[in-house]
């Protein structure tokens, strides 16, 4: 995979979040630098729900931070509303941020265990002085009503009271306080029950429609995402393999990683034959990459150009982009 | 086939600040020699307390466990902590949920591993060594010599549950616990990890018990699942059985929960509203009957018994699915 280039990039209509060449590395002691995100371009267009998937260790969760400019990025640029965020000062980031907003995997480390739940709903508020009192408690009350919380019940509650489903529509509701117009979730379900699972992922689809947000939604489980996402992006060592609609990467992924990951997933049916072929082994680490397509090593279809020369993302189908020299057919 | 371990009306209640917690209400399973067995249900169904109850971990002034756990004439409930060791790893064996916790981080895995050879199978510290590489190798783990050096933060999540697969093998064990084995794994590792279970269950001849949340998980690697909600097993039959005739509308609704890469997008996934029992509280009724769509007054009212369909296929409703 290991793909570079923007073929995917549309230049209208105008993305309410745009990403070129983004590059994030992290500092190792006396080693060299590691590259968790190398050279990503994507767009997020307005009211999609983006997914971004991949292995442990490829770089989605990275990304998420570096398009908050949570983490301090290379090079490449992070637009938001036409204005490239990693060149702004601290204040002028700061002003921007309430429009992009996070949740995080592990909602119950998330959330301030001293402070109760409506303060924690509240405190974005606070922070920048919005509304009155009465105006705030209402507000609040209005966003934990949305995400099935009761405030007269669980207001005064601290977070240890609440089981993982709960603060996870805590975050929810924080993360909703400003009106943002971005919303980045990573892995916001994959530490919850099944059942529970599908209580989120509805609950981020009705934000999603009430309140016109378009998400990123960072994850490794391609079932959860085929079922909420309007694209997916696949990810790879820090590299793009595959973009395209659901249905399209579910049924005919061009890119073998893609297929690898699709077979890899459990169907609940035992009448489905449930050998499935099986990628072996782990990507191999960031800190050494490879030369040509990172993928080669594990790729069943591989040959001498792939060590060779790096396979760029084209249009494989309509809006379907594929980095690979030998796609899948 | 015989049954290798037949465990019956098992019960077990915890001492809490907050009273009595129910985390086990009766469970009866017989498991076959070489048979697969998927619990499947929510956090807080007791699934997991019943594996570790079962196993004889869960010891304690706090712990009351009543019933029978006859495991090849033995009854495991009636032996005290030095008798059931000599069951752990030979006989039962568990391998835990994190693997991460569950090894020691300030020892080198080849000196965890080799621990347990040279205690249990008395074998001397160069034929452990030797098995331990032997071990690593069959669960397929790259460069064994070389993780044997390594501590269990060196080896990635994948490579730390099969070195806990490889310690939990190392003494034949007849009946193999798995307590969420992959659900800290990548889909690509969780599905090699499946793989290479269900490998080593052939190879060896050995009974497993898979626990999980995920019915997606057990459907292609069992033979039998049990259903557990609130500390009940509210459904049992083989897996084929359990997805084409399902009769328990709790086993429904997980399956409907389950999102699935095999469907379109768009269609809302059926969550389960509300929340599981509170195990502090003893059912009158149906433990279900508050989030069933399907209850009526007499599953408030009174509590279900597990009805036989005829083919060892168990379910506890009034009201089932495709009717009687």
């Amino acid at each position: 995979m290991a793909g570079t280039g923007k073929a995917h990039l549309r230049d209208s209509p105008t993305p309410i979040l745009r990403v070129e060449d983004l590059v994030i590395e992290y500092k190792t002691k006396g080693q060299l630098p590691v590259q968790a995100v190398s050279g990503v371009s994507l767009e997020v267009h307005s009211g999609e729900t983006l997914a971004i998937i991949g292995e442990s260790g490829c770089g989605k969760s990275t990304l998420g931070k570096g398009i908050l400019q949570l983490i301090e990025t290379q090079s490449g640029s992070v637009v938001f509303d036409g204005v490239d965020i990693t060149k702004l000062s601290k204040e002028d980031l700061r002003q921007t941020r309430p429009n992009i907003q996070m949740i995080f995997q592990d909602s119950i480390s998330s959330l301030d265990p001293h402070m109760t739940v409506s303060s924690i709903v509240e405190q974005p508020l606070k922070v920048w002085n919005r509304g009155n009192d009465e105006e705030r408690k209402n507000k609040v009350n209005d966003l934990l009503r949305s995400v099935g919380l009761d405030p007269e019940v669980v207001g005064d509650r601290k977070p240890s009271e609440f089981s993982g489903g709960q603060c996870q529509r805590i975050s929810i509701a924080r993360a909703l306080t400003l009106s943002p117009k971005v919303l980045i979730c990573d892995e916001p379900v994959s530490s919850l029950d099944v059942s529970i699972q599908a209580q989120i992922l509805n609950i981020l689809q009705e934000m999603k429609n009430r309140y016109g947000l378009s998400l990123v939604f960072i994850s490794h489980d391609l079932a959860v995402v085929r079922a909420i996402s309007t694209r997916i992006v696949v990810m790879y060592l820090g590299k793009i393999c595959e973009i395209a609609d659901p249905d399209t990467l579910c049924e005919t992924p061009r890119h073998h990683y893609t297929h690898a990951l699709v077979s890899s997933v459990p169907v609940p049916d035992p009448t489905i034959k449930n050998r499935r072929a099986v990628l072996q082994g782990e990507p191999p680490s960031p800190t050494n990459p490879l030369s040509g397509c990172r993928f080669r090593t594990r790729c069943p279809a591989a040959t001498e150009l792939c060590a060779t020369e790096e396979p760029q993302l084209r249009e494989a189908s309509a809006g379907n982009f594929v980095a690979c020299h030998h796609p899948r057919s | 086939m015989s049954d290798l371990i037949s465990i019956s009306d098992l019960v077990v209640n915890f001492d809490t600040k907050r009273g009595t917690l129910h985390a086990v209400r009766g469970v009866s399973l017989n498991i076959a020699a070489g048979e697969s067995v998927g619990i499947v249900g929510e956090s807080g169904s007791g699934k997991t307390v019943f594996s570790r109850a079962t196993m004889g971990l869960l010891r304690g002034k706090r712990v009351h466990r009543t019933g029978k756990i006859m495991f090849e004439g033995t009854d495991l409930r009636s032996l005290d902590h030095d008798q059931i060791r000599d069951y752990w790893g030979t006989k039962i064996a568990m391998v835990f949920q994190d693997p991460m916790t569950a090894l020691n981080p300030v020892r080198r895995i080849g000196s965890q591993m080799s621990e347990s050879l040279v205690k249990r199978l008395g074998m001397s510290k160069e034929e452990a060594k030797k098995r331990s590489i032997e071990l690593l190798s069959q669960v397929r783990l790259p460069e064994p010599e070389l993780a044997l050096a390594k501590y269990p933060h060196q080896l990635s999540g994948g490579m730390r549950q099969r070195v806990m697969i490889a310690m939990s093998i190392a003494c034949n064990p007849k009946l193999l616990f798995a307590d969420e084995p992959t659900t800290a794994l990548d889909v690509t590792v969780q599905a090699q990890v499946l793989e290479l279970l269900a490998d080593l269950r052939k190879d060896m001849g050995m009974s497993m018990v898979i626990v999980t949340h995920d019915l997606g998980v057990v459907a292609g690697y069992t033979d039998r699942i049990a259903v557990m909600y609130g500390g009940e097993i509210v459904e049992l039959a083989t897996t084929t059985d359990l997805f084409a005739n399902v009769k328990m509308p709790y086993t429904e609704a997980l399956m409907n929960a389950i999102p699935r890469i095999d469907r379109k997008r768009g269609s809302s996934l059926s969550a389960i509203e509300g929340m599981p029992p509170d195990p502090t509280t003893t059912h009158t009724g149906c433990a279900f009957a508050a989030r069933c769509p399907y209850a009526q007054q007499k599953c408030r009212d009174e509590h279900p018994e597990l009805v036989d369909v005829g083919n060892g296929h168990l379910y506890r409703c009034f009201f089932p699915i495709g009717g009687k």
